[in-house]
């Protein structure tokens, strides 16, 4: 049995709390799981132009999303070939080149090494500048808009990867009336907060049971209408649909509702009627083009290992950037639909700042569980007892019209085929086995 | 420069008028606090981004009324902050933080129509506001502040606040208190 084995116990449904504080499986985060995910990078209307870039994270790494000269994609590690400097530390624009402060060295924005100062006098001979380039990601996709990668060269392809949680993150991704893409990302929120980033990202595989953390927004109302009650801060638009809870054997989760097939568009943002109108000709619009598709409606959910989402309001993409074991820097980038009328992009904006983030009246109350769940598990005695992830053994069904482990109550499946795939990673698995392919996973069933 | 003794009175009146504020906030006296806030308050907070020398005026601070920004809100907004920390559930705020507001550097940038007849004043100050929270939290929140003050009858209001946080990633975990 192996360290990370004796972790993750998924026939009793505990996960010992060492993973979420210790250093040594943080190395192990950073070495066999980070280096090997497709993470999330950004999105394409950040780098519209050639030349744009956006300075992103992958783990702990600083990386540039660029737009070369000739018009493709490419994420290099923001670190000089030579001795190491960032060469970049701007957050955003555009360059034709990438000139290192410290001695120089500068690269095109395909991330050829071009200048070196005193060239002929010191490396004539010596130094191939074919070799030298920024160092690049192993595999880079572009899946309508958003951009992912990977460090690992054997990596699985993007969609392979994704399976069937596709259909869930086109709901993110794609138009509010169902046209495939066209979101812009119209702003990122970072922050950092001393927790572990498994509790943010498990939070979004679906932990709906943690509502009750949010209990003032319902008490106040501040959702798209301005109501109260328990529903409010949706506007009540799941009311009458089949929540479901799915989790994937590559790690994937999320939450969603299936909604009936007859069912009518549900009001919202009723302060603001231009908005209202908007999503009502949305919402008949999707149910055109996606047929018996557009009943599924997100809520939340989180790609494998730490890209988490909310598929309707606050839309956006959040990833959870480890720093340490105990430190997060989360990043919440906000999408609307580019040619939404500038109305309704105003009015999900200033919905999306008072909802999310380090200001953001839900979200705060998220931050303060994970900060001192994360603190309170680092002592001796804590870590001698795990955390409890039974919720709904065996309840769920592989037997839905919606494919994977589909749960139709509030559930820890997905959490547990998350620590699978986890685990897995850690282990070293191979690609199958990281894709939940192997007979390992049925064995462990 | 010598300025008529109107003018200093003037800009005593409004640091005590800003001491009185942070006072307010730092005795959690909040619904005290939203009744200094004109009703079409604008309370905005850029994000800093790290940009080239020379980009600074257009592109360091996110902008009001477009985009994402920590705060782009109204009094609705900022009254509904208050009603959340209220019910005694919003657990970012429950236990409640200590919170010093240090308000410096008091500026009377434009005062309109005249320094004897102050109706309107442009105020810029510097803050330093320190929030201790439960046991071991601290986070310092240090930056200028420029407000736009209404005379109302023998006190003012707020009617705009722009609040320049020096940071870039955001240092905190979160921004559960006023400014």
């Amino acid at each position: 049995m192996t360290a990370i084995d004796r972790m993750i116990d998924l026939q009793h449904g505990t996960v010992s709390r060492e993973i979420f504080v210790s250093p040594q499986f943080y190395r192990d985060e950073l070495e066999k799981l980070f280096a090997r995910a497709w993470l999330f990078i950004g999105h394409e209307s950040q780098i519209s132009k050639p030349g744009d870039f956006f300075v992103s994270r992958m783990g702990e790494e600083s990386v540039i999303l660029c737009r070369d000269h000739a018009g493709a994609v490419h994420v290099f590690l923001n670190s000089c070939r030579h001795r190491g400097m960032k060469v970049c530390r701007y957050e955003q624009g555009n360059t034709s080149l990438f000139v290192c402060p410290y001695h120089s060295w500068s690269y095109t924005t395909d991330g050829r090494l071009q200048g070196v100062p005193l060239y002929r006098a010191l490396y004539e001979g010596t130094l191939q500048r074919e070799d030298w380039s920024l160092i690049e990601v192993a595999k880079l996709a572009v899946y309508k808009g958003t951009v992912w990668a990977t460090w690992d060269p054997h990596a699985a392809d993007f969609l392979t990867y994704l399976g069937d949680a596709v259909d869930h993150l086109d709901q993110v991704v794609d138009c509010r009336d169902g046209r495939p893409g066209g979101a812009e990302v119209i702003g990122v929120h970072k922050w950092v907060f001393p927790s572990n980033w498994k509790f943010a990202a498990e939070n979004f595989l679906g932990d709906t049971y943690h509502n009750p953390s949010h209990r003032s927004v319902d008490m106040i109302g501040m959702g798209p209408s301005g109501q109260r009650g328990a529903s409010s801060r949706r506007d009540n638009e799941y009311s009458g649909g089949q929540r479901f809870w799915v989790g994937f054997p590559q790690g994937h989760g999320m939450t969603g509702a299936l909604m009936p097939e007859h069912t009518e568009y549900v009001s919202s943002y009723t302060q603001h009627p231009i908005v209202d109108e908007y999503f009502r000709h949305c919402f008949h619009e999707r149910k055109r083009r996606l047929g018996e598709k557009a009943r599924m409606l997100p809520l939340v959910g989180t790609i494998f290992p730490n890209a988490s989402y909310h598929g309707r309001q606050p839309r956006g993409i959040c990833v959870w950037h480890p720093h340490s074991p105990t430190e997060t820097e989360g990043w919440r980038f906000f999408m609307v639909d580019a040619d939404a009328p500038a109305e309704v992009k105003d009015v999900l904006r200033r919905y999306y700042m008072r909802y999310s983030g380090p200001a953001g009246m839900t979200e705060q109350d998220d931050m303060e569980n994970w900060l001192y769940a994360t603190a309170s598990s680092k002592g001796t005695i804590a870590r001698r007892y795990p955390f409890n992830y039974q919720a709904s053994m065996g309840a769920y069904t592989k037997d839905h019209p919606i494919p994977g482990d589909v749960s139709l109550q509030i559930t820890d499946q997905t959490p547990r085929n998350y620590y699978r795939a986890y685990a897995s990673y850690l282990n070293g698995g191979s690609w199958d086995e990281l894709l939940g392919r192997s007979p390992i996973r049925a064995a462990a069933e | 420069m010598m300025r008529p003794l109107v003018w200093y009175q003037l800009r005593e009146e409004i640091e005590e008028f800003l001491y009185f504020e942070a006072d307010l906030l730092d005795q959690r006296r909040f619904k005290e606090w939203l009744e200094l806030l004109a009703e079409d308050l604008v309370y905005f907070m850029p994000m800093r981004r790290n940009v080239k020398f020379g980009q600074h005026a257009e592109r360091e601070n996110t902008k009001q009324g477009e985009g994402i920004s920590w705060f782009d809100e109204d009094k609705w907004t900022l009254g509904k902050r208050v009603e959340q920390i209220l019910t005694g559930v919003h657990y970012a705020e429950e236990p409640l933080s200590r919170v010093c507001h240090m308000v410096s550097n008091v500026r009377l940038l434009d005062v309109r129509p005249s320094v004897e007849d102050a109706q309107e004043a442009t105020v810029g100050c510097r803050f330093l506001v320190y929030q201790n929270r439960v046991e071991y939290e601290n986070y310092s929140f240090i930056g200028r502040r420029t407000d736009e003050l209404r005379r109302v009858g023998t006190s003012w209001q707020i009617a705009r606040r722009e609040i320049i946080l020096e940071q870039n990633v955001l240092l905190a975990k979160n921004l559960s208190i006023f400014f």
